[in-house]
């Protein structure tokens, strides 16, 4: 099962390299991480896209909370969340094609924000099932180039994913709740 | 008071309490070196940095604090890898210092450069490049609170030559800041009154005590623990000395080669009070057969390590000793004659490995009659291998900390440098190296840094020529095919004179004692050269793939 994790660690230098360094040494298969600034000067955000069971995903998040520079992970796969993701992509379009895909783009609500006499970009936002539509719609007419950002995700209402007092959420019951869900 | 940055580390050093380092000096520490001897700070001269890392290793096992070692930029730094890689697995808590190339050359593959903190990424609990000599008092305070506290670890400070020899003012931190690190203490008051029922109901009840009861100081809460309720005790390689082996509850080494006994109770059981220990596979054999019919109750500082290869009824993050402080207060004396008469009646029937009589010596006997002599007050520093195993089952522990080796990434070579550390954190103590010919050649360079530093450590060389336990896996699963096993030794006694270091030999089982007798009669640094037979296999053995019940008793 695909889970979303949210971190939030130190932005200081080599601190992607840890947590990147330990998803391969552990052999944990990350499906798409998203890094970026924060309301909180120093402290970035990762969103992370895990499949794996919950064993697996325990096992990720203990493991970043002993990163010394990770302060906060949660998971945040059961939790109303707002998710997005952005992806550039530079369709080919001739005259003949052109029309069609600005519909296409159009049903999907993306937008075109690049036009060459023989290619498109388009930009679009949404979440990961309304890309792969698109990405699918148009690759009949030639992807000749794309990137996706990967998920981002927020927690939706007055919660906020802050750092806490740095005790780690996994002790005593956290883990028994965790476990148990296992069983 | 402007220092440099050579100087901070001095200070630094002085300020944790360090009192011995072990290193290699070279281009880019050379700052370092220049000012080591304005402070109180005895400097032990390695032959290969690997030995340093290992001598910091053993002296942070047996001292109960911090090991220091420190190489210079490129090679040096690497070589401290497989010694720092050990200390990791083993939880021991080791501060390594590395000078690297100047900044503005960092990245510009100059010579002796490499990217050192990337490389200890995976092996190190954490690791610094101190780019500014203003940050080298935070980092060094930093490094050796890391070091100690929580579950122990390997820090590794990277310091660039320029920073070496930038000044600043130096100011010692009194406190860390470190927002993201704050290890659990004390359990979870809940779990630990769920434990204590579990205990309560539980009929066929083990502990499994590991490392972390040793490092926790919690040898008198886990007897207490064990006499109050009747619970047999089993201990983890690593666990061995954290309960005495002489006690009637206590039934020995859990494992692949571990006590059949043991390994049966272990398998049989309704409930595992695992303790400071991590389920290792050596530990568990095939992991989805472990004890299938016990429940868990986990109790480790390290929360990672709970749920990570065995499911656990009951976890419990914290402190060993402060949680089993709070367990003893829970808990209701009983007792489980009837389950630890079977385990003993198991024991009656596939007893401890004990020594064949036989007129070869064979390695056995080395091991077990220096227990004898010793009257088991040495301390014990193996190598990995066979020997280790032996050493493990033979020498019987009653003491923390008398057994030392390397047991997570089994480094060969361990022993000796290691025991060099062990001694000078431990002056009063025998101190025994038990090692094989394939491990002692493998860092036997430190035979010069013993005599240069009047160390005395005796060692035990239990010379079979070859590489013992790979010629065994040969012998059971590759149909006898010994490649690469075989070992032409140099001659030992010359090799030990050619170092300064008094050879002894024995050849035939009579001799054994004599020779140790002497050996111990000897001031300084002693080798034996037991020349063993070599045909002798390890027992007991879970195969590998296999349940602890199905262990091999040979």
């Amino acid at each position: 099962m695909k889970h979303t994790l949210v971190a939030l660690m130190e932005d200081r230098p080599g601190v992607l390299t840890r947590v990147v360094s330990l998803f391969r040494r552990r052999n944990f298969n990350i499906e798409s991480i998203s890094v970026g600034h924060t309301e909180t000067p120093d402290i970035s955000r990762m969103t992370l896209v895990v499949d794996g069971s919950n064993t697996v995903v325990e096992q990720v998040t203990k493991q970043l909370y002993k990163l010394i520079n990770v302060r906060k992970v949660s998971d945040v796969t059961d939790d109303p969340t707002v998710d997005r993701e952005l992806a550039l992509i530079k369709v080919t379009a001739k005259p003949s094609t052109r029309s069609e895909i600005l519909q296409i783009v159009d049903v999907f609500r993306a937008k075109v924000i690049d036009v060459s006499p023989n290619a498109l970009i388009v930009e679009a936002t949404g979440q990961e099932e309304k890309i792969n539509g698109l990405v699918a719609m148009l690759r009949g007419y030639g992807i000749k180039e794309m990137v996706r950002t990967g998920k981002v995700s927020m927690v939706r209402g007055m919660g906020a994913t802050r750092e806490t007092s740095g005790a780690p959420a996994s002790n005593g019951n956290g883990v028994a709740k965790a476990l148990n869900s296992e069983s | 008071m402007k220092l440099n940055g050579a100087r901070i580390i001095g200070r630094s050093l002085v300020e944790e309490g360090v009192k011995v380092i072990f290193g290699m000096p070279g281009g880019a520490i050379t700052p370092f070196y220049d000012v080591l001897p304005e402070f109180p700070i005895h400097h032990v001269l390695v032959r290969h940095e690997q030995g340093a890392a290992h001598m910091a290793d053993g002296y942070g096992r047996a001292s109960e604090d911090v090991g220091v070692c420190c190489a210079t930029s490129g090679p040096g730094a690497l070589n401290l890898v497989a010694g720092i890689a050990a200390a990791y697995l083993d939880s021991t808590p080791m501060v390594a210092i590395t000078a690297n190339v100047p900044t503005s050359q960092i990245g510009k593959d100059v010579f002796q450069e490499c990217d050192i903190t990337g490389i200890t990424l995976p092996i190190t609990k954490h690791n610094y490049l101190v780019e500014r000599v203003e940050d080298l008092a935070t980092v060094m305070k930093e490094a050796f609170y890391l070091a100690r506290t929580g579950r122990p670890g390997p820090v590794l400070v990277d310091v660039p030559k320029d920073v070496l020899l930038a000044e600043t003012e130096f100011v010692y931190p009194k406190s860390v800041h470190l927002p993201g690190y704050n290890p659990t203490k004390h359990g979870n008051m809940a779990q630990i009154k769920r434990a204590a029922a579990l205990i309560g109901e539980a009929r066929k009840p083990v502990i499994i005590a590991g490392q972390g009861v040793i490092i926790s100081r919690a040898e008198k809460e886990l007897l207490k623990l064990a006499e109050t309720t009747g619970i047999p005790v089993i201990t983890t390689l690593l666990g061995i000395g954290g309960f005495p082996e002489s006690h009637p509850l206590s039934f020995g080494l859990l494992g692949l080669h571990g006590m059949a006994y043991a390994n049966y109770a272990v398998h049989d059981c309704d409930l595992i009070v695992a303790i400071g220990m991590r389920f290792d596979d050596r530990a568990t054999g095939k992991v989805e057969e472990f004890a299938p019919n016990a429940k868990v109750i986990h109790i480790d500082i390290d929360p990672a390590e709970i749920g990570k290869n065995v499911r656990v009824t009951v976890p419990i993050v914290g402190d060993v000793k402060l949680v089993l402080e709070r367990l003893n207060q829970e808990i209701a004396p009983s007792s489980h004659q009837d389950w630890v008469d079977q385990i003993a009646a198991w024991r009656e029937k596939h007893p401890a490995t004990e020594v064949r009589e036989s007129e070869k010596l064979l390695p056995q006997l080395p091991i077990k009659t220096l227990y004898e002599v010793t009257q088991g007050k040495a301390i014990i520093v193996s190598d990995v291998g066979q020997h280790q195993m032996w050493a493990a089952q033979l020498y019987w522990y009653n003491e923390p900390r008398s057994f030392i080796t390397s047991g997570g990434m089994g480094t060969m070579g361990f022993s000796l440098p290691a025991a060099i550390g062990v001694k000078l954190a431990r002056p009063e103590k025998e101190v025994w190296v038990i090692v094989g010919d394939g491990s002692l050649q493998m860092n036997v360079q430190e035979l010069a840094t013993a005599v240069q530093e009047k160390v005395d450590i005796k060692i035990a060389l239990i010379n079979n020529l070859c590489l013992g336990m790979v010629r065994q896996i040969q012998d059971l699963f590759f149909e006898k095919n010994f490649v690469a096993t075989p070992l032409t030794g140099p001659d030992w006694v010359k090799l030990a004179d050619a170092y300064g270091v008094p050879g002894l030999r024995a050849t035939k089982p009579e001799e054994v004692r004599a020779v140790i007798e002497r050996a111990r009669e000897i001031e300084g640094p002693v080798l034996i050269d037991f020349q063993v037979e070599t045909a002798e296999n390890v027992y007991p053995m879970v195969k590998p793939g296999r349940s602890l019940g199905e262990v091999l008793v040979g």
